[in-house]
């Protein structure tokens, strides 16, 4: 695959800020959009704009033939068994939270456990820890390793047969780390826990095949994946599914309604109250088509490669620490750091007069910035259009960062 | 790269101000104490104060964040020592007007504070600006 192809096929790359030539490093934030997916999106508004599940006529079905064709492509490109399975959302943190309030809401009773670890993203955090708190139940942690990675033998250590639900990020989105999900999910059924994979950082950048994980939910963003911001994924298996009830009430979602009682439409409509995100819906499909084109697997490789150059490049300048494993094979192109003396801030903002886009703060990980003992890092994650040659200006503006600070005092 | 644009934030004077802090630490007991942070970043701070007969008897600040945060408070905690309370909450309202770069009062004597006027040109900085003034305003109005 060539990043610099498939760079023309985005537009927003195609120009200048600060006077100098874009360079996008924060798609761990949010991906940019190939002119496919924006194009799919505009032909809906402009050609067949129309609710769905309810006209009789001609576009009314159009429009619901992309919906749920929309929703056949994301159930492939997950390996899910059946549509049924896959319920559309506004993204990862909703699909997190109707877990949490559908699921923890019926099975989690005082005293039993909710295990997670401390690299998540606190939208694996709070839904649970609000969950824990109604509930009477207790949230746990799995410890990480020096370098940031799960020990299996942690995870051994730390769910219990008390343990009802595991929720498990697959890719850190500060460490890079891609965690043993598959391997932590046998454990977790091994005590009749079940397990939730949140997707946001790997689906678009590695092959997720949710049999194969033998997870019992996955959660997703269309936006991370090149998609449209505002719909996301919640996948999850038919049996359990059946057995919860949805925590959105109104349109869409119902069977029959009487005046005191109604009943929900079958999976996975019963899950989706109120008119879709269509266009969104539309637009995930478009992106989802694009990156099969090109190969998650070419995608993987790529940034392998990204993270290992980025990493070799980067820590040849002095007074730079790199958090995670140092082995780029062992991550996803993320890579966050600190320079000595410079706040990740002011990081930011000399590299963006250079047009260089990264982000600094404390990526919505406080409990992982804590156990990393800093308040804030800046953080560049590469994506299938970045190139070497985007990290070769991100470390000489680093280089120029350093003697911007060394020479201003 | 053009560092001039820059140059217009990182003020000679904010580097100072960030690299020898004034007023840092923590003031005793009988002193007010206002914990603020930017949740959208992590910057914190700890504000105490001592306040008597209306007057800003002492101040000193605490925390953690960017050039621009950090030199601000130093900054602030310079300029109210020793004026009264509103005094101390005018030139918070004329503060916020220069960071944003609305039209202020160029009456007022802000001092070291003018130096901070180039982040109304960064607008992702303004909030490292003005935490510690809030922190400053809460305390004074309660």
């Amino acid at each position: 695959m060539n990043p610099y192809e498939i760079r023309k096929l985005f537009p927003i790359l195609d120009q200048e800020v600060n006077g100098q030539p874009l360079v996008y490093l924060d798609s761990a934030a949010t991906s940019q959009k190939p002119a496919v997916v924006i194009e799919a999106m505009e032909q809906y508004y402009r050609g067949y704009n129309s609710n769905v599940h309810r006209g009789v006529h001609t576009l009314g079905t159009k429009a619901t033939d992309a919906y749920e064709g929309a929703r056949e492509k994301v159930r492939k490109f997950i390996n899910a068994s059946s549509t049924e399975e896959i319920i559309f959302t506004r993204g990862t943190t909703t699909s997190l939270n109707t877990v949490a309030r559908s699921y923890g809401g019926a099975h989690v009773k005082e005293g039993d456990e909710i295990v997670i670890s401390y690299m998540e993203h606190h939208s694996n955090i709070i839904p649970w820890q609000q969950l824990a708190k109604e509930k009477g139940a207790v949230l746990k942690y799995i410890p990480l390793q020096e370098d940031g990675t799960i020990s299996l033998d942690d995870v051994r250590a730390t769910i219990t047969d008390a343990t009802k639900i595991v929720s498990i990020m697959q890719v850190s989105n500060v460490l890079g780390v891609i965690n043993p999900v598959k391997e932590i999910a046998k454990i977790a059924h091994e005590h009749d826990a079940v397990m939730v994979v949140d997707g946001a950082q790997s689906s678009p950048h590695l092959k997720v095949d949710v049999r194969d994980l033998d997870c019992d939910f996955f959660a997703f963003s269309g936006h991370k994946m090149v998609g449209p911001t505002g719909i996301g994924v919640l996948y999850g298996k038919k049996n359990l599914l059946e057995k919860m009830e949805p925590i959105e009430f109104g349109g869409e979602m119902i069977d029959f309604v009487g005046l005191q009682e109604s009943t929900w439409k079958e999976l996975p409509w019963k899950f989706e109250g109120g008119t879709p995100i269509i266009a969104g819906a539309i637009g995930l499909g478009a992106a989802i088509d694009f990156l099969e084109e090109i190969g998650l697997d070419h995608i993987e490789r790529h940034e392998h490669k990204l993270a290992s150059y980025a990493i070799e490049k980067m820590s040849a300048v002095e007074g730079l620490t790199i958090y995670g494993p140092k082995d780029g094979e062992k991550r996803a192109g993320v890579v966050t750091f600190n320079i000595n003396d410079v706040h990740p801030h002011d990081v930011a903002t000399v590299l963006d007069a250079d047009g260089i886009a990264v982000r600094a703060g404390h990526h919505c990980a406080q409990p992982l910035m804590k156990w990393l003992d800093v308040s804030s890092t800046a953080r560049a994650s590469f994506y299938l259009y970045n190139t070497e040659e985007d990290i070769d200006k991100l470390v000489s503006g680093l280089v120029k960062t350093k003697e911007y600070f060394s020479n201003v005092f | 790269m053009s560092f001039d644009n820059l140059d217009t934030l990182y003020r000679q004077v904010i580097m100072d101000h960030y690299k020898k802090p004034r007023n840092k630490g923590m003031l005793e007991d009988g002193s007010m104490t206002i914990d603020m942070n930017n949740p959208t970043c992590g910057d914190r701070i700890r504000l105490t104060m001592k306040i008597e007969d209306g007057i800003v008897r002492d101040v000193k600040f605490d925390g953690d964040g960017c050039s621009i945060s950090m030199s601000s408070a130093s900054m602030m905690t310079q300029a109210i020592k020793g004026k009264d309370v509103d005094t101390a909450l005018a030139m918070s309202e004329t503060f916020s007007l220069m960071i944003q770069g609305k039209e202020y009062d160029d009456e007022m004597d802000l001092g070291d504070i003018e130096a901070l006027q180039g982040v109304s040109k960064f607008p992702a900085r303004i909030k490292c600006a003005t935490l510690a003034w809030k922190a400053m305003e809460k305390g004074l109005k309660e």
